[in-house]
Order: C-alpha cells, then sequence, then structure tokens
C-alpha cells in the first residue's frame, strides 16, 4: 500500500493508505480529525472543504495518495492556542449556524475567500459559497458572519 | 471505488509509457469528474496516472496573437490569469463560472474537454476560437475535436498537452446555468476576429454545434437585432427534467442577442 507523507494543520504525518482512499476518509479515520464532515460525498455539499497548500477543495474529490506531499489545514488547524479563528467568531457571533453540519466545510471556503478577496460584498459572498450547502439556515446569517469575519481577518 | 495501482509520472513520456505497459489504465487530471464516476464505480481502471505533476501541462502564455493554456492549468488559473484576462475577458470569465471555487481549484482545462460533457462551457468556447488542441501526437482543431456525446477524437493513450487559442478581436460567453450544478443548461459562445464570426452552443444538444444561421447574419451586421427572426430548430436538441428542446432553442437565441451585446 501506498505510504504518503504530509503536513496536516502543521504537524507532519507519514501514513499507509490505499490508493482508493478519499482524502476525506483519511483524515477522519485514519487521522481522526473528524471535524471534516462528509455530507454528500458526490462533490455537491461542500461539508468536507479543506484546504490544500492554501486552496479549498472538497476532500471527498481528491485521492490522498495526490496529497502526497502536500499541506493540508482542516477545520481543527483554524483555532490558535485555544483562540478560535476570527471567522469562527463571526459565525458565533452572528448565528452563522444552525445543526452545524455544514459549518466546517463554510469556515474553511469562507476564509479562503476572504483571504482572496480584500473587498467582498454580499453577491461576492454568496458567490463564493456556491460549493456549499445548508440545510438550516437560509444562508442568510451565514453571509452576515462571513461579511463581518472577513472584516476581522483584515484587523 | 475498486483499488487500483496509483502513478504519478514527471514527464508525458513517462505517462504515456505506463498507459501502454498497464492493463486497463486512465489518466486523471483534477479528478473532478474521474473520481465521482470511480467512485459510483461506472470506471474500474486497474492503473491511474495523476498528470497533475508533470511540468509539460502546465502554465499559460501569450505570444503574439496566441494564447495557449497547459492542459493542467486549473480553472481557476485560467479565471485569475492577468495574460487571458486581456487577451480573451470572455474565457477568463467562462472559467469563473464554473462550478464552484472547490472545483475550480482542482479541474483543469484538459480533463474538462476531453471529457467532453455536452453541458461543459470550455467546448463552446475552444470551437468559437477556433482553438487548435496539441496532443502527445499531433494538432487537431477543437471542431474536429469534439465528435459527440462525451466522445473525442481522442486515441487511446494519447494525451492533451496543450490548447492552442487565437486571440480574437472581441468575444463573449454567456450561459443559463443549470442551478444546482451551474452546468450550462445552454451556454453560447460569440467570437469575432476581422469579418468572421464564429457562434458556438453548449448544453443545448448532445455536443458543442456552431449556429451557423447566426454567424452568417452577424458577418453581415455584428449586432444583436441582426438575429431578430433567426432561430435554430429544436429537433435536435436534448429535452430533460430540466428544460425542454424547444426551450433550450429559445435559450440559444436569447443568449447569442446578449453575447452580442456584451462581447469584449
Ligand atoms: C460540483 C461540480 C460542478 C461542475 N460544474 C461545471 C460547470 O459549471 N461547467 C463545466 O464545464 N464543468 C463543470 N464541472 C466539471 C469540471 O469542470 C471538471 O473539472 C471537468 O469536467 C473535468 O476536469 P478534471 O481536470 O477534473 O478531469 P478528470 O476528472 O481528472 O478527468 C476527466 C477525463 O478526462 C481524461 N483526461 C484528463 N486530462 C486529460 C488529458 N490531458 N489528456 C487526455 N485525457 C485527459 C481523464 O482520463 C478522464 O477520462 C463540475 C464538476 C463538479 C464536481
Ligand atoms: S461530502 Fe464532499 S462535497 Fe459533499
Ligand atoms: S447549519 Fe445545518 S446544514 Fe447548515
Amino acid at each position: 500500500m501506498p505510504v504518503i507523507s504530509l503536513t496536516v494543520n502543521g504537524n507532519p504525518v507519514t501514513v499507509e493508505v490505499e490508493a482508493r482512499s478519499l482524502l476525506s476518509g483519511v483524515l477522519r479515520s485514519n487521522l481522526a480529525l473528524t471535524g471534516t464532515h462528509v455530507g454528500c460525498d458526490t462533490s455537491q455539499c461542500g461539508a468536507c472543504v479543506v484546504h490544500v497548500d492554501g486552496k479549498p477543495v472538497k476532500s471527498c474529490a481528491m485521492l490522498a495518495v495526490q496529497a502526497d506531499g502536500a499541506s493540508v489545514t482542516t477545520i481543527e488547524g483554524l483555532a490558535k492556542n485555544g483562540k478560535l479563528h476570527p471567522m469562527q467568531e463571526a459565525f458565533r457571533e452572528h448565528h452563522g449556524l444552525q445543526c452545524g453540519f455544514c459549518t466546517p466545510g463554510m469556515l474553511m471556503s469562507a476564509v479562503a475567500l476572504a483571504e482572496q478577496n480584500p473587498d467582498l460584498d454580499d453577491a461576492a459572498v454568496r458567490k463564493g459559497l456556491e460549493g456549499n450547502l445548508c440545510r438550516c439556515t437560509g444562508y442568510q446569517n451565514i453571509v452576515h458572519a462571513v461579511l463581518d469575519g472577513a472584516k476581522a481577518m483584515r484587523g | 471505488m475498486y483499488d487500483f495501482t496509483y502513478h504519478r509520472p514527471d514527464t508525458l513520456d513517462e505517462a504515456v509509457k505506463i498507459f501502454s505497459d498497464a492493463d486497463d489504465p486512465q489518466f486523471m487530471a483534477g479528478g473532478q469528474t474521474i473520481i465521482p464516476v470511480m467512485k459510483q464505480r461506472l470506471a474500474m481502471p486497474s492503473d491511474v496516472i495523476d498528470l497533475g505533476k508533470i511540468g509539460e501541462l502546465q502554465g499559460i502564455s501569450i505570444v503574439g496573437d496566441t494564447l495557449t493554456i497547459g492542459a493542467m492549468t486549473s480553472h481557476a488559473e485560467v479565471a485569475s490569469s492577468a495574460d487571458v484576462k486581456k487577451a480573451v475577458p470572455a474565457l477568463a470569465q467562462l472559467a469563473n463560472d464554473i462550478g464552484d471555487p472547490a472545483v475550480r481549484n482542482r479541474g483543469s482545462i484538459g480533463g474538462s474537454i476531453a471529457n467532453n460533457d455536452p453541458a461543459a462551457d470550455y467546448p463552446a468556447a475552444l470551437v468559437a476560437l477556433g482553438a487548435t488542441i496539441h496532443t502527445t501526437s499531433r494538432e487537431i482543431a477543437a471542431e474536429d475535436f469534439f465528435t459527440g456525446l462525451f466522445e473525442t477524437a481522442l486515441d487511446e493513450g494519447e494525451i492533451i498537452a496543450k490548447i492552442a487559442i487565437p486571440v480574437p478581436d472581441k468575444a463573449a460567453y454567456m450561459k443559463f446555468p443549470q442551478p444546482a450544478s451551474r452546468f450550462a443548461l445552454v451556454g453560447v459562445f460569440v467570437a469575432k476576429s476581422g469579418d468572421q464570426v464564429c457562434v458556438a452552443v453548449t448544453g443545448a444538444g448532445p455536443c458543442v454545434f456552431r449556429a451557423t444561421d447566426f454567424e452568417k447574419a452577424l458577418e453581415k451586421n455584428f449586432s444583436a437585432d441582426a438575429l431578430d427572426g433567426i432561430s435554430i430548430s429544436s429537433e435536435e436538441l436534448s429535452t430533460d427534467i430540466h428544460a425542454s428542446a424547444q426551450y433550450r432553442a429559445s435559450l440559444v437565441t436569447t443568449l447569442a442577442r446578449r453575447a452580442v451585446e456584451n462581447a469584449a
């Protein structure tokens, strides 16, 4: 079986996987990082979004072997020293979640969106989150949270 | 997904060699189509050859009036490339409206055209722009490349290396997205170069096609009004749960008009 080495949330890891193992499965099962959710397993919902070399990708549509040598950030890597990331804080402040199932993917997409676009507006947030589905909130509070979180990230 | 042997070659030569030595191999670019297909067990290759680390497939450049895009270039890279935005802004916009950000970070232009989904966006652009597809063995005009429903002119083991696009005077792409997938319910790409106008339609039928009546009218008079009273027959168009063939035919005219109005 292939052995891959990658950095996950800043920590180097080496793990033996099957060629067919999905990144989402390896994160959750082999590395016990269950914050990454698998909602649909068919590339539709975005609950499984993580950053690979800084870019958001759907980890249910990427093989773990493709991440060999890459740097991966999951939802567990956002908070630093027990302090929530500004985007997480904004989701809490604005009640940007109800059941919370979509939230890890929403946050990973939102953080990347804010990093790439210095001035986000309502429409840009909605376009940027097109790949993330939420069955609870109706999105309104998520959009408020992302706009505020993005502002907080700029400092 | 059935298991397979995974390869990640550094060069095209190596990729071709691995392909010819394997039982039932499959190339993989961004994996955004092939991984879901393998998960459904609709494909069960013995060997997967990842094209992601092949330097020869990367990069965007402009030389003279030709824009060249490596096959592994992601939709996100095309969307944000200063060269593409300057030379063919319609192409950057098209790439920016494919799927969603996560799909755009992995999906590639080569994978999209090799797959030739009837609702994919790039085929319309490449046909309308008169692009040339460079493979490991030859050069193919875009019009001859897309041969049918999920069918292309590619032979077994042939790899798309890059796509060469002549820079047009102006162009625009208008798509009516299917709201759940954002694939094109119908998409129309209009390109004008000198006296020549090319109108290519995706999403409407089983494979990209040119609307030649539209082209003739626009060559005489490049304005939306030139399309008054011209429509395409719905006979060979697709009907599914999303739209009837008649509705698709009507969208072709509407989107073509908007594309002409917005050509830049
Ligand atoms: C949620 C979602 C939404 C999407 N929305 C859109 C949309 O709006 N518009 C749109 O056009 N597309 C859309 N797509 C498809 C997306 O653009 C894919 O990226 C694309 O179809 C396949 O590209 P890939 O690089 O992922 O190819 P892969 O999945 O890796 O490969 C696809 C096929 O092409 C072959 N192949 C790949 N590269 C080469 C090459 N260089 N030479 C020869 N053969 C090759 C492979 O063997 C395979 O058979 C969407 C996909 C998803 C999951
Ligand atoms: S679990 Fe990956 S997109 Fe839904
Ligand atoms: S909060 Fe429940 S799915 Fe989004």
